[in-house]
């Protein structure tokens, strides 16, 4: 019986009536069904995402333009925001967990599959609810319409008195309700992985992709609860009357900033460390190696986990805390740097010495490094307090944090597009389409980012629907727009090939990269069930030692 | 077409000739892009521009603080750069070197799984870069943000409101608003500007980049900045810190005036305003509308703060925090209707009719 | 449940900070020292709610269903005399001071961080009550005491949750 996951083509199916597939899917339970859920929830989000930055370049081509008005504009890099950190990156980085961290570690599901599945509709909620108001038009001045208080929501822009009608509250409201989602996802996941990994299967011994979203888990129940009480504290300011952020009565809008980036710092880096775990994945098998010093990876992940829990104020270097805290969030940040490095180092260490091939993956992941380096050194920068002084607030951060998200973990889900298609739907995708998307990407994300350090360094604020001629900005954000087109086409070779692929490609067969593990132990897509006999394994890479009895790994561990 | 089937000799050998050369030439590009436009950017700031309309560069600093993270900067752009340098080319040797080639697909590399001395050296290596950085970022901080406050300073409150700056000079008994006028430094007898910085409504950021970095205005809350120009001349900047609909016209315009200048202003400042009978229909205009609910004129009676200070408004070049340019029409237009000029700012269009309107303009003109 | 007792205590340790940040910063209306009456019966009850539903879950894994019983509803009992106690502390500090979330900084944080306390009570004692429906019904065994243990040790997070906002607002913030 083949798998119900996704092969409805197969000659022997009984043809389904549509509504039955479809209630099939709303009330799954299964890992991989949720896992390409959150997938195709987190694509959708990304094309809308992507319109929306698209409006922004468009207004910003040119100084002084009216393609949108300046309410417009503010709702546009509020929800682009927004959409892209809790409805694209979010998901989709739970969608991969979800589907390959049980195969990964020899399990049948999840740990609490009914929660796994609730988080999921709370997060798809959570994304309908603040696209609903956009249903809100022009009533009371557009007040009702999609939130415009930019995706940090600083008080007391929130307050009552600032934000009149509820578009504040549909960003408050919508965050809540997904925020409790992802906390039930990483509950799941953790709980999953040390407590329902396959026999012989020691923490020393999970894939690094486990660990990291271990990790990850962690990271996620005590940085999005931050969260989850300073919009708690806003919804009852905004309702109660309370005084949380109520500069008139005494309150603090700094106190918001702290909350917020509290969470919003190792937010940042629970998204990238998913990454990290597709990162060193994909490179092993294609420089044909392991990933050199595994203890390391996992220490300096679990490093770099701690430390960003301090370093949240390098976000308000420009509030006015006195001297000594801006030197101790200065030297927070830049220790940060020092794990994130080491695991650069190890990356390149692993594709020494090998055979590199140079699959559509494998390209993501090598521009992924080299990005991911300009990315951390451009952090660095802005570590530097006084240096942060100038650049803060300007197009040089939107610049650095748009490399680290379109070009580090961008890249990284590209190459994990790629790399997992064929376990997940049996089909490879095509090569020519892939290296068409992975070079039109790269040189539209460099014209974009890469020029757009520029127009900061020339003093341009972020934020702004419009700048004024004649300051050095006009040429540069001109070309950041271009950027923007070639990379949308690029999205849309892409989606192409994602499409063209589940008909047409040819079949993947269980490991048509030849990795190491224990999800290509399995057919593609996997069964039902995920595997007929529980596995036991004795090394980091079980079918490595499979494959050559004459040299496991398990002789080296 | 597109999954051309191939055999695993022509797929390698296909990669082998055109994806890795591919890369490298795609890395070299993009790192070309980048020192392209760093040095463009360099270039640009050494660029003359006009005298009253200049690039607010963040690298073309006119003042101790700007100054300071400027070298600041430089230090740290030599170390990212000579990392980037290293890390790059360890990437690029790596991806040629050990590209796989068509005639050993059959054998597996030798399999590595790690290495203590080399791992040791990767992490001590980059601690004691950081413990460099943090020692010269620790010292600008201080130097910047506990620099002590000479006898001679200008003392000068910023109020931030949406969308416009309130400017008070205690200690002269001026206020006036979006165009702020110091004294230039001379660097012997330094005579620097220090700025409280408030806020009536929401967050704001004071950014003139030749002159300072930016601090925010926080409701609640009082902080403080200095400057210390050494030439004369117009600076420009803007609000950083997202303020609400207006916050893209929120523009800052300082005039770091001569001594004489300096007292030529601040004198023409402390006169209460022009009495002039001329225009006095005008002046009635403003004094029965709402005008004096938002907008203060000195020596009328007015408590209106909501708005600028109007009593020396035709000192200014610009109206509306800058958004135009302080001509008859504009004024005109703003008076009419603010939302031609500045969609969403908090200045109501009162509606006035066209005889109103002309005579209030005519009457705000001998504001001077 | 660790997991969400981690969640759980960031989220607690957030309203907790804001109340000690805002200590003394009111501007107007009654502080601290003037109108709050340290509630020592009720925070016994909930304290000692934590040893009834301990011995309840041994009781239980033990076999001793009867025992369970008691212990369970002795629970329940003191869990709800909390609540009865933080409803009249609430209704003397309205009602008698005019203390309300949105009459000044104390107010607001006072209310929020014991209402947020309250909060998590209340779901608990609902949940104690489902268990003691189907207790009644017969339905819960030795093989159901892992879940047993599982509320049991939400019920205690909760009290140690009180020690801290109880030390925190009727203690320090004096």
């Amino acid at each position: 019986m083949s798998s119900d996951a996704i092969a409805i083509r197969t000659a022997d199916a009984t043809s389904q009536p549509w509504l039955d597939t479809l209630h099939g899917w709303v009330t799954t339970v299964d890992h991989k069904r949720l896992g390409i859920l959150y997938i195709l929830f987190a694509l959708f989000f990304l094309v809308i995402g992507g319109i929306e930055a698209t409006v922004m370049r468009i207004q910003l081509m040119h100084p002084h333009l009216s393609f949108v008005s300046p309410q417009v504009f503010n709702r546009m890099f509020t929800m682009h925001g927004t959409t892209m950190i809790f409805f694209v990156a979010m998901p989709v980085l739970f969608g991969f967990a979800n589907y390959f961290v049980p195969i990964m570690v020899g399990a049948r599901d999840m740990a609490f599959p009914r929660l796994n599945a609730f988080s999921f509709w709370l997060t798809a909620f959570g994304g309908f609810l603040l696209y609903f108001s956009f249903l809100g038009g022009f009533g009371l001045y557009g007040a009702g319409n999609a939130p415009d208080v930019g995706w940090w929501a600083y008080a007391p822009l929130t307050a009552r008195a600032f934000s009149r009608g509820h578009s504040s509250d549909y960003w408050t409201i919508s965050l809540l309700v997904s925020g409790f989602g992802s906390i039930g996802t990483a509950i799941n996941l953790i709980a999953t992985i040390l407590c329902m990994r396959c026999p012989g299967m020691k923490l020393s011994r999970m894939p690094l992709f486990a660990w990291m979203n271990l990790v990850m888990s962690g990271m996620v129940l005590i940085a999005i609860t931050p969260l989850s009480a300073a919009q708690i504290m806003l919804l009852v300011d905004r309702y109660l009357g309370a005084h949380f952020f109520d500069t008139q009565a005494g309150g603090s809008a700094a106190i918001w900033m702290h909350f917020f980036w509290i969470f919003g710092h190792p937010e940042v880096y629970i998204l990238i460390i998913p990454c990290f775990a597709f990162v060193s994945e994909i490179v092993p098998v294609f420089s044909r190696k392991p990933i050199f010093g595994y203890p390391v990876m996992v220490g300096a992940t679990v490093c770099i986990a701690f430390v960003s829990m301090s370093v949240w104020a390098h976000h308000m270097f420009t509030i006015g805390m006195n001297s000594y805290a801006n030197s101790f969030f200065a030297i927070t940040t830049l220790a940060v740097g020092v794990p994130t490095g080491i695991k650069i180092f190890n990356w390149l260490g692993t594709m020494w010495g090998g055979k590199i091939l140079f699959k559509t993956p494998m390209l993501f992941c090598i521009a992924f490094l080299f990005q991911f380096l300009i990315a951390g050194l451009t952090g660095v920068m802005l570590g530097v307090a006084p240096f942060d002084w100038q650049l803060s607030g300007s197009y040089f951060v939107v610049a650095h944090f748009h490399y680290v998200i379109v070009g580090g973990i961008l890249f990284a889900l590209f190459g994990a597009f790629y790399y997992w298609y064929p376990k997940i739907t049996g089909r490879m995708m095509s090569e020519s389409l892939g290296k068409l998307h992975f070079w039109l990407f790269v040189i539209g994300f460099h014209l974009t980012f890469d020029l757009m350090h520029i127009p900061g360094i020339l003093g341009m604020p972020r934020r702004i629907y419009t700048y004024e001629p004649g300051r050095g900005w006009d040429l540069w954000n001109f070309l950041c727009t271009v950027g923007t087109f070639i990379q949308g086409i690029a999205i849309l070779v892409f989606v192409a090939n994602l499409i063209i692929s589940y008909f047409k490609g040819p079949k993947a067969g269980n490991d048509p990269w030849d990795a190491w593990t224990l999800e290509w132990s399995v057919s593609s897509p996997p069964p039902h069930y995920n595997f007929a006999t529980i596995p036991t394994v004795a090394s980091r890479r079980p079918l490595w030692d499979r494959k050559h009895p004459e040299d496991p790994d398990s002789r080296y561990e | 077409m597109l999954w051309a089937s191939e055999s695993p000799e022509q797929n390698m050998r296909r990669a082998r000739h055109r994806t890795e050369w591919l890369l490298v030439i795609g890395r070299f590009a993009g790192a070309l892009v980048l020192l392209t436009g760093l040095l463009l950017t360099v270039h640009l700031c050494r660029a003359s521009s006009p005298a009253d309309n200049p690039i607010p560069s963040i690298f073309d600093t006119h003042s101790t603080p700007a100054d300071s993270i400027r070298h600041l900067s430089f230090f740290v752009l030599v170390i990212t750069g000579l990392i980037f340098l290293v890390v790059f080319t360890l990437l690029t040797y790596v991806v040629v070197k050990f590209r796989s080639r068509a005639t050993d697909i059959t054998h597996e590399p030798a399999q590595v799984y790690g290495s203590t001395q080399i791992e040791l050296a990767w992490t001590v290596i980059p601690i004691l870069i950081v413990v460099v950085l943090f020692v010269a970022t620790a010292r600008v901080i201080h130097a910047i943000q506990d620099a002590p406050k000479p006898a001679a300073a200008l003392e000068v409150t910023a109020i931030g409101h949406q969308f416009w700056w309130e400017f008070r000079y205690p200690a002269l008994g001026i206020v006036t608003a979006n165009e702020l006028h110091i004294p230039v430094s001379d660097p012997a007898h330094p005579t620097p500007t220090f700025l409280k910085l408030l806020s009536a409504d929401t967050d704001h950021s004071f950014w003139i980049p030749q002159l300072a970095g930016k601090t925010d205005l926080i409701p609640n809350r009082v902080n403080e900045t200095w400057m210390d120009p050494r030439s004369t001349g117009i600076y420009i900047g803007q609000c950083a810190q997202y303020c609400g609909t207006q916050h893209a016209k929120m523009l800052l315009r300082v005039s770091v005036d001569s001594p004489e200048d300096f007292a030529a202003w601040t004198h023409a400042q402390k006169q209460p305003a022009n009495q002039d009978e001329k225009e006095i229909t005008g002046r009635r205009v403003f004094e029965n509308t709402a005008c004096v609910n938002c907008h203060g004129i000195g020596g009328m009676a007015t408590t209106g703060r909501f708005g600028p200070d109007l009593t020396h408004l035709m000192s200014r070049r610009t109206i509306a925090s800058g958004a135009a340019e302080n001509t008859h029409d504009n004024l005109r237009l703003w008076i009419k209707n603010p939302d031609a000029i500045k969609p969403g700012s908090l200045m109501p269009a009162m509606q006035l009719g066209d005889g109103d309107l002309d005579a209030l303009v005519r009457y705000l003109e001998t504001l001077r | 449940m660790a997991c969400l007792i981690i969640a759980e205590s960031a989220i607690f340790t957030i309203f907790v900070v804001a109340y000690l940040f805002y200590l003394g910063k009111s501007l107007t209306g009654p502080t601290p020292r003037e109108v709050l009456e340290t509630p020592f019966f009720f925070t016994i009850c909930l304290l000692s709610s934590s040893l009834t539903i301990h011995f309840a879950a041994k009781f239980l894994h033990a076999g001793k269903r009867g025992a369970f019983l008691a212990l369970w509803i002795a629970t329940i009992i003191l869990g709800g005399l909390f609540l009865l106690g933080t409803g009249e502390e609430w209704y003397r500090l309205i009602y008698k001071h005019g203390l309300t979330i949105s009459t000044n900084l104390f107010g607001t944080t006072y209310y929020s961080l014991v209402g947020l306390h309250a909060f998590h009570v209340t779901v608990g004692l609902l949940m104690l009550a489902i268990v003691l429906i189907f207790s009644i019904a017969r339905r819960v065994g030795t093989e159901q005491s892992a879940r047993i243990e599982v509320l049991s040790m939400y019920w205690h997070f909760v009290d140690a949750v009180w020690v801290v906002v109880f030390t925190v607002v009727y203690v320090l913030g004096r």
